[in-house]
């Protein structure tokens, strides 16, 4: 509460960057006093929508008082991380958002920690990884895509909005091995943003994009492009039409998850308090208002089952990383 | 079209909306002149305000306001305190805080405001009448001409190579190309060059460098050499915000060419408005009479008009493969498309025949949003431009608190501070002796942009060859040198002429 009152008296553009929404707490049921989310990047990233987005459900919603947010960006998030347990003793109520890049990240050693060194909270949401070309482009399915890339494997480059060995050239190179090919052989090609990836594949210079499907769902409901392959078991209501790779013989699946973490040494009763606000989460129609906002897909792991996702995540994304030669 | 524009008309006139135009206009003026607080951040914060409201039109427009609020508003900070907040208004600092030094700071905030108008107001006419046809242009430029282009957007640093200044420019270029490659790039895995220090690891902010070497060093020098504080022609001519006949003779076809170049380098994706600011920027140098060239950098208005004009034109153009295309060229339109998404709007080739209110509405917004900008803005000139008679240890110790709070707000990280203090005083050290700081900036902001496109054109042609394989990227290339070659060979050949030498050795 300290940390709140200050921030309202601080300058006003202080404010308006750590921005709080305090909503007082009305409907009954409320379950946590308040939350206190610990953001590892800049205002306007994944990371910040889903801290604001899920702390905004939260208190709309009477489950939680007050929810106040702190940006830290640096060291990939592992600025926060390391602040995190460094000062555990006081961030009992701190929730630090992350996702899929602490796996990564903390295999490819950017930062000391991993997510062993935190308590998990939970997996809320996330989004499956899609595969998609240009909607003039002459390739209709992942088929033909491992086709034109044996006809021309140097004309035919696969790019994405992530850094070589980042999650869309993983996802690529999953399918291109799944598929049977050497996943380290095919041209992968960076771009800082997704809107760069989307001109590159619309301009032609590169076949098809790696990124994530509700990303691609817009694109694909803009008509822009085609979805050629989803990393989901079963197609995605959101958008029947984009086949997965599982049904075209790739035997694929991935969801970069984002999810909740705190302090080591979390006190039991909190830990189950938060599990149980977020799960209560997931009923209320300010949730739903907000996912829908969004494009998020539910995908809860609670306490155990977010470690065992995660040591799964881990061990298939480490392995793939070895072949490609990052580890 | 016509159907469109009385859609479009309609639904901007209504009073909400009107009321939208506005406020938006208010909040992005004000907030952008701190520096530190782009359009990109102010945006993301009204997010939330503006999809509360509902209607997707009335929320578009506000963001739209608040979006060219911004721009507006962020020429101010570059004029009067040397601190540009954001990457495309470093051009504007290069001219615009000499003259606010000359006692012409309301001049200069003028002829910043009307340009700005201008380079708004042709640009929304062309995003009407020509964003269907462009979206395609914009898909012909491949990572090789994005390389091309930032490689013509360096020969800006060409204007700073004064006489003897050449090889001082061109290693503070270099200097600042070496310091973009600190941190985890886009196209490598690891980070480089951080020496393990944490906070390297996405390397240097931009505002940060910014302020390290344009408004700390400022602030020092006024400090260390107190006879420069007082300004050349004494604080009273603030008042004085009249552009004289001449002046108005002399830019009124540097914003009308600049409105239309930054307008086409702002429809490229990932292109933008700070490199419209430059390439304008270096273009109006080289073609300006000998006399005025000299001009240029201590106190042009030509220089002033030309950046302004183009970035303020290059945010409009920035909207056509936003809306046509669904493609977000800036880190800003990026927000925006993701506020259209959250409004449930798709932007794309469709968005003009789903939905014409909006995309309409937008257009005629941005004609609003400049007309009230100029209303808003003029009549306060001689205010904020009073800013500079504050007695000067009222003065400094304002732009140090700005200084350092434009450096904190983006990232709310305390290590950007003592990076900001450590290079502000390298960057003093430097000024002392005589090295231009504004080319490190300018290979800083597109260090970075010309290594990512120069790799991914390497890799997608196996080497080099796309530089002949591609005749737009020659072209670039060619328009390159010649930016360099032509107003050092012009030097050269008045100086031989002048010593009775024969041309053309």
């Amino acid at each position: 509460m300290t940390l709140m009152k200050m921030t309202r008296r601080v300058v006003l553009a202080a404010a308006a960057a750590s921005m709080t929404f305090a909503t007082p707490s009305f409907a009954a049921g409320q379950v946590v006093d308040s939350i206190h989310f610990l953001i590892p990047g800049g205002a306007g990233g994944g990371w910040d929508g889903t801290a604001r987005g899920t702390g905004e459900a939260l208190t709309k919603a009477g489950l939680v008082g007050t929810a106040s947010y702190e940006n830290m960006s640096g060291g990939g998030g592992g600025k926060a991380i390391g602040y995190l347990i460094e000062n555990a003793a006081s961030n009992h109520g701190t929730l630090m958002v992350n996702s899929t890049p602490i796996v990564i990240r903390s295999l490819t050693g950017v930062f000391p920690q991993n997510f062993r060194d935190l308590t998990l909270v939970a997996g809320t949401i996330g989004d499956y990884a899609a595969v998609v070309v240009g909607k003039d482009s002459p390739i209709n399915s992942m088929t033909d895509l491992i086709a034109a890339y044996k006809a021309d494997p140097s004309g035919t480059a696969i790019g994405g909005g992530s850094v070589p060995g980042g999650m869309d050239h993983l996802v690529a190179a999953m399918a291109m091995e799944a598929a049977g090919e050497d996943p380290t052989a095919f041209k992968y090609i960076p771009y800082d943003a997704g809107g760069k990836a989307m001109a590159a594949l619309l301009s032609g210079e590169i076949a098809a994009l790696s990124t994530g499907f509700s990303e691609a769902v817009d694109l694909a409901n803009a008509g822009e492009v085609k979805i050629i392959g989803v990393t989901a078991d079963e197609r995605v209501a959101a958008y029947e039409d984009a086949p997965t790779m599982k049904e075209q013989g790739i035997d694929t699946t991935f969801v970069n998850w984002r999810g909740f973490f705190a302090a080591p040494d979390l006190p039991e009763e909190q830990l189950v308090a938060y599990q149980t606000a977020l799960t209560k989460m997931y009923d209320t129609p300010e949730w739903e208002e907000v996912r829908a906002r969004n494009g998020w897909v539910n995908i809860h792991n609670n306490g155990d089952d977010f470690r065992a996702f995660l040591e799964n995540q881990e061990q298939v994304i480490g392995d793939l990383m070895k072949k490609l030669g990052f580890l | 079209m016509l159907e469109g524009i009385l859609i479009g008309l309609s639904t901007a006139f209504s009073v909400t909306n009107l009321l939208m135009v506005v406020g938006g206009c208010l909040i992005g003026t004000f907030i952008g002149m701190l520096p530190g607080l782009g359009p990109m951040s102010i945006i993301a914060i009204m997010i939330p305000v503006a999809i509360s409201i509902g209607d997707p039109s009335a929320a578009l427009i506000l963001l739209a306001g608040v979006y060219y609020g911004a721009i507006f508003g962020g020429s101010t900070s570059s004029i009067l305190i040397n601190a540009p907040g954001v990457a495309s208004t470093v051009a504007t600092s290069f001219d615009g805080y000499p003259l606010a030094r000359q006692g012409k700071a309301g001049k200069a905030l003028t002829v910043a405001a009307i340009s700005s108008f201008a380079g708004g107001s042709i640009g929304a006419v062309l995003l009407m009448i020509f964003a269907p046809a462009l979206a395609s242009v914009a898909l012909l430029f491949h990572s090789a001409e994005y390389f091309a282009l930032m490689v013509v957007g360096l020969s800006a640093i060409a204007a700073f190579a004064g006489t003897g200044q050449v090889i001082k420019a061109l290693l503070m270029t270099i200097l600042g190309v070496i310091m973009a490659t600190v941190g985890e790039g886009a196209l490598f895995n690891m980070p480089r060059f951080t020496m393990g220090l944490m906070d390297l690891q996405s390397g240097f902010g931009f505002i940060t460098l910014a302020m390290a070497m344009f408004a700390l060093p400022e602030a020092l020098y006024l400090v260390l050499d107190p006879s420069r504080s007082k300004t050349e022609g004494g604080t009273n001519e603030i008042k004085d915000l009249r552009i004289t006949k001449a002046e108005a003779k002399a830019i009124t076809p540097v914003i009308g060419r600049q409105s239309i170049q930054g307008f086409l380098i702002g429809v490229l994706p990932g292109a933008g408005a700070t490199i419209a600011s430059f390439l304008g920027y270096a273009v109006e140098r080289n073609i300006a009479p000998k006399e005025e060239q000299e001009q240029f950098g201590k106190g042009s208005v030509k220089g002033l008009a030309a950046p302004e004009s183009a970035n303020n034109a290059a945010c409009t153009g920035s909207f056509v493969p936003l809306l046509t295309l669904g493609i977000p060229g800036s880190g800003t339109t990026a927000i925006l498309l993701g506020a259209l998404i959250a409004l449930n709007v798709s932007p794309g080739p469709r968005l003009m025949v789903d939905q014409p209110e909006i995309f309409w509405a937008v257009i005629i917004s941005m004609y609003l949003g400049n007309v009230i900008l100029l209303i808003l803005n003029l009549p306060l000139i001689p205010y904020i431009a009073k800013i500079l008679a504050v007695p000067r240890n009222f003065l400094i110790p304002f732009i140090l608190f700005f200084t350092l709070m434009g450096a904190y707000i983006g990232q709310n990280n305390s290590t950007e501070l003592l990076i900001l203090v450590g290079f502000g005083i390298c960057a003093t050290v430097l000024r002392f002796a005589d090295y231009p700081l504004a080319p490190l900036l300018i290979g800083f902001i597109l260090g970075r942009m010309l290594e990512d496109n120069f790799s991914r054109s390497m890799q997608l042609y196996d080497g080099i060859s796309f530089i002949y394989e591609r005749p737009m990227t020659l072209g670039l290339l060619v328009l390159a040198v010649i930016l360099v070659v032509l107003p050092s060979y012009r030097a050269r050949r008045a100086r031989a002429r002048a010593e009775g030498v024969a041309d053309g050795d």
